[in-house]
């Protein structure tokens, strides 16, 4: 494997990460305020709330990983996007600067009530930033940045006048709350939390329909968009029929209230398939026709010193996440709310 | 307005910076002062360091929050308004930038933990424990970040070629000459804004007529912090003047307004310059800037005529280093009178005098002004460079025309972000007295 492929990889598997674990934290943002407003609170929101409040910091590391990674890995990549992302990535800055906030606020600030402001935040950051995220992945098909005499720029009409925008967006938003309530189901089971277990099974199979039309829309649009790339996507389409089967049995499992760790391993495989297959026939490109992974590659010494770093940090970071899902995702005292909380 | 990009992003850089460094600076230093706290706790078995501990953590994790946020803003942003230093520099910055990722995610996940923990263990050090990944991580964090920018101010470690940094060592960029004093002046000084942050809160507690032996025992442990950090910053800014000397004698001889190279230079404090560059009005210290050079009179000090005059820092940034050289020595000279406190007249409140009270509780504000100063006087001391020798700011910033919007956008979201979080931290404070908790947690309420 050349550096610049394993490069990629690594960032590829960063930004997976992110997409599950913050989907999982938008959604139950969304979820929370939806139990608030829909007078459901009692059944849903206090498992939601005991999930949520050791791990909302762990999620923005994902997203700067990549960022800082990508900007490593591939120094052009900086100048293309970071040029013409800078109104979307600010947005998305200042979104994540008000969510990550207001949570903190609120979990740990007021010893009382619920503040129903910051509620509404969290839930509203909640869907604005997936969909202001996901058209990155539509803008990196091409067409939508120009370069003319050196200035960089984006052309605002044919990005919002484009349905295959539309159709990334539309996927990352039930793609958020499809994955959310399928884990937040699984954990409140494991909660032993029925009425919390039902509502939120409601959820996820309520979603599911939507989540796999808005993949086979945006699946068939990204051939008006980029016909190049759909050929690469056909040739590996194994990929996204095996990821097709997972979300048939993973919704299965649901609706039959069976093995839901198996269901919801079988969700994360089911974005991982098509994850992995759209990146890997989206290659070697980072931005359609302006970025490559090979043209574009930082230095040799530095990409070593970076997969080394990798590497190394793996052995710090698995056992650190290890103990937090343990302490936490796995210890049947704290989910179902019998050990302390906060200090 | 009529700026161009490129001021417009110095701004918007700016602005995040002088935002995130506040909490940054606490982020590094609060975990050890907690630590110690928890430490001296299980020690003494006295139940009022836990307390304070668990107290502060709480407030902590409250400004942790908007460091965090404003430290994603800083990370986008360097791509965002800077995609041309980031396409070049990349190529020799990576590392520290990715290994600075690496380090934040390990204090995330601990201090997460730390929060969630305090009554889980039967042993009450092994929460204790948890601490040390906390501190480490964001220690490195800022070690990382600060090879970062002590590069941008002494680059070494490739060679530029046709617009491309070439024959790259990661290594010895990242442990170029700037880094040994840069680094450690950063994490020094950051002990002591969280040692007086948290003294001066202290303070006001006593000032406000608290009599609980509590408020006491926090002064004690904040203030003598405050005065070994402190201390150290100061031997360590004298480090920093010869490495300037030594490497960058344009941003020290700007500092001083040293125009003319010689020896026994003295040291100008405060003054106008007039249309001439003569100082007028100073306080002149004779040899004190060879000293501060190179320990002795005969120390030839470089003066700004040596270099064009498009590349000279600004020269207001000698206000800056005096102002913070000035705060500096209260932060030392203040908690020294505390550990003489006996020996000090005037009126006493709950056994300390009160204009004693007052200046600690001065502190705080003080040591955050100095951490400002700080900052600005060294990167306006490193223009017109983003990378000394190799790149002008001028030649890094974006090209987009919206800068403008965003920078007030951000200075927006930073307001809000800033009132509210100190509305949620005297909130927090209030609805949770000392007093009531330690009922709560059935404590003796020691007056003394």
């Amino acid at each position: 494997m050349s550096y610049e492929l394993l490069g990629i990889t690594v960032l590829w598997t960063f930004l997976f990460g992110y997409l599950i674990v913050a989907s999982v934290d938008f959604g139950a943002g969304f979820f929370s305020y939806y139990s608030v407003i829909t007078g459901k609170q009692n059944k849903v929101h206090s498992i939601i709330q005991r999930y949520l409040s050791p791990v909302w910091e762990v999620t923005n590391v994902f997203l700067i990983f990549f960022v800082v990674g990508l900007v490593g890995f591939f120094p052009d990549s900086a100048y293309y996007y970071g040029t013409a992302l800078l109104i979307p990535g600010s947005l998305v800055t200042v979104l994540l600067a008000l969510r990550g906030a207001y949570y903190a606020y609120n979990t740990y600030g007021s010893s009382k009530e619920d503040n129903k402001i910051y509620i509404a935040i969290y839930g509203a950051t909640g869907l604005l930033i997936p969909a202001a995220l996901s058209t990155i992945l539509a803008i990196s098909e091409g067409g939508i940045i120009t370069e003319i005499n050196g200035q960089v720029n984006l052309n605002w009409g044919s990005f919002f006048s484009n349905p295959y925008t539309w159709s990334v967006i539309i996927l990352a938003l039930v793609s958020v709350l499809y994955i959310s309530a399928m884990f937040l189901a699984y954990y409140a089971d494991k909660a032993g939390d029925r009425p919390a277990f039902e509502v939120l099974r409601g959820y996820a199979l309520w979603w599911s329909g939507p989540t796999i039309l808005a993949c086979v829309f945006a699946f068939f649009q990204i051939n008006r968009q980029n016909p190049e790339h759909f050929r690469n996507m056909l040739t590996i389409a194994w990929a996204f029929i095996l990821s097709l089967i997972c979300f048939l049995i993973a919704v299965y499992l649901v609706w039959k209230r069976r093995r839901l760790g198996v269901s919801f391993i079988l969700v994360m495989l089911q974005f991982g398939f098509a994850w992995y297959g759209y990146g890997h026939s989206h290659l070697p490109y980072i931005l359609y026709k302006q970025v490559s992974i090979h043209e574009s590659f930082t230095n040799e010494t530095m990409a070593v010193a970076l997969i080394i770093v990798f590497i190394a940090g793996l052995f710090v970071l698995i056992p650190s996440l290890i103990i937090l899902l343990r302490l936490f995702l796995f210890d049947a005292k704290y989910v179902r709310g019998s050990s302390p909380k906060k200090g | 307005m009529s700026y161009d990009p490129v001021t417009l992003s110095r701004m918007l850089t700016g602005l995040t910076l002088f935002v995130h460094i506040v909490f940054a600076s606490l982020g590094v230093g609060v975990p050890l002062i907690i630590a110690l706290a928890e430490w001296r706790g299980i020690q003494t078995k006295d139940p009022h360091y836990s307390l304070l501990a668990r107290r502060w953590a709480r407030g902590f994790v409250i400004t942790v929050a908007v460091g965090v946020v404003t430290g994603t803003s800083i990370g986008l942003q360097l791509s965002l308004l800077w995609p041309t230093f980031m396409r070049v520099a990349g190529h020799a910055i990576a590392l520290p930038l990715f290994m600075e990722t690496f380090a934040f995610f390990v204090e995330a996940i601990f201090l997460g933990i730390y929060l969630y923990t305090w009554d889980r263990f039967k042993r009450p050090m092994l929460h204790l424990l948890l601490l040390i990944p906390v501190a480490i991580g964001s220690s490195t964090s800022a070690f990382f970040i600060t090879t970062l920018n002590a590069f941008m101010n002494t680059p070494q470690g490739f060679t530029l070629k046709n617009g491309v940094f070439t024959d790259v060592h990661p290594l010895i960029a990242m442990f170029n000459p700037a880094t040994p004093t840069k680094v450690s002046h950063v994490l020094a000084s950051s002990y002591t804004v969280s040692a007086c942050v948290l003294a001066g809160i202290a303070a006001y507690s006593l000032l406000m007529g608290r009599k609980e032996i509590y408020f006491k025992k926090a002064l004690k442990l904040t203030v003598i912090s405050a005065f070994i950090f402190a201390l150290s910053t100061a031997i360590i800014g004298d480090f920093s003047g010869k490495f300037l000397a030594k490497y960058q004698p344009e941003k020290l001889a700007a500092a001083e307004w040293h125009f003319e190279t010689r020896t026994e230079a003295p040291l100008i404090f405060g003054g106008v310059l007039d249309q001439n560059n003569e100082v007028k009005y100073g306080l002149e210290i004779p040899y004190a800037l060879s000293i501060l050079a190179g320990n002795k009179p005969s120390t030839k000090v470089i003066g700004l005529n040596e270099f064009p005059e498009d590349e000279r820092p600004p020269l207001f940034i000698h206000y800056l280093f005096d102002l913070k050289v000035a705060i500096g020595m209260l932060l030392v000279l203040i908690p020294f009178l505390y550990l003489i406190r006996r020996m000090l007249p005037g009126n006493r409140q709950g056994g300390y005098p009160k204009w004693l009270l007052l200046g600690i509780m001065l502190l705080g504000p003080l040591s955050i002004v100095a951490i400002e100063l700080g900052w600005l006087f060294a990167e306006f001391g490193r223009q017109p460079w983003i990378v000394r020798g190799y790149m002008k700011v001028g030649d890094a910033a974006t090209t987009s025309n919206h800068v403008g919007a965003m920078l007030l956008m951000f200075a927006v979201l930073y307001i809000v972000l800033c009132s509210s979080c100190v509305i949620v931290l005297a909130r927090l404070f209030r609805n949770k007295d000392v007093a009531d908790e330690m009922r709560e947690l059935g404590m003796k309420e020691d007056v003394r």
